[in-house]
């Protein structure tokens, strides 16, 4: 691991789809890629003993958590070869139907950006201390846990 | 030994707190576990992993002090 402090992935609230949009815009300078590939994590509204989850609030251990993301973008790299990486997660409540995830991969050719998003998101699920307390229309609360 | 404990998600709910700060004596993860046992009766019964200083530790690893926390399970994505 490099001393250099990671970069941040946390954002306040859910990632827009203009966001994602000009995360797209901005890589047409980028001409030696020839694919992309984008993962958006959505919260569902599963309905649970008869209540429905209607919104999603993440906490995280932000600095272990920023430190594992980097490493999972590290051994991406090493992995697969990308031309470039980015993944944001949010923090705080994002209601069902918003988007808490955005990982996208760019590479020069498409096979390798298939296996790379599958590879990054799993990760992501398995390795990152990252806590969602799933909230129900009556505004009571269970703890998610990724299966 | 002065060690910051941080807690996370539903343990919060134990806790009532995210951080605090314990001056202890013992040199294992799990003495340090035993002692907040003792503090929080229902936190035992809780699934979480350990890390320290952002490292994910077993409960016999040597407490080197700074930064515990406790982390239940992730639901990240």
């Amino acid at each position: 691991m490099t001393n250099k402090k990671p970069k941040n992935v946390f954002k306040q609230g859910a990632i827009s789809s203009e966001f994602i949009g000009e995360s797209i815009a901005k890589h047409q300078t980028k001409t030696s890629i020839g694919a992309h590939n984008i993962f958006l994590g959505q919260v569902r509204a599963d309905v649970i003993d008869e209540k429905t989850v209607a919104a999603i609030e993440y906490t995280a251990y932000e600095d272990m958590a920023n430190t594992k993301f980097d490493e999972i973008r590290e051994a991406a790299f090493e992995k697969f070869e990308l031309t470039c990486m980015h993944i944001y997660h949010s923090l705080g409540t994002v209601k069902a139907g918003e988007i808490c995830l955005f990982v996208f991969v760019s590479s020069p050719r498409r096979k390798v950006v298939f296996k790379a998003l599958e590879y990054i998101v799993e990760e992501i699920k398995a390795k990152a201390p990252v806590f969602g307390k799933e909230i129900f229309e009556d505004e009571t609360h269970q703890w998610k846990v990724n299966s | 030994m002065l060690i910051t404990i941080k807690y996370f998600g539903q343990l919060t709910e134990i806790t009532h707190l995210e951080e605090e700060y314990l001056d202890f004596e013992g040199t294992q993860v799990s003495e340090l576990l035993d002692t907040l046992y003792r503090k929080y009766n229902t936190l035992k019964t809780k699934d979480f992993q350990v890390a320290q200083n952002q490292e994910l530790v077993d409960e016999n690893t040597k407490l080197t002090g700074q930064e515990i926390a406790l982390l239940p399970p992730f639901a990240g994505g």
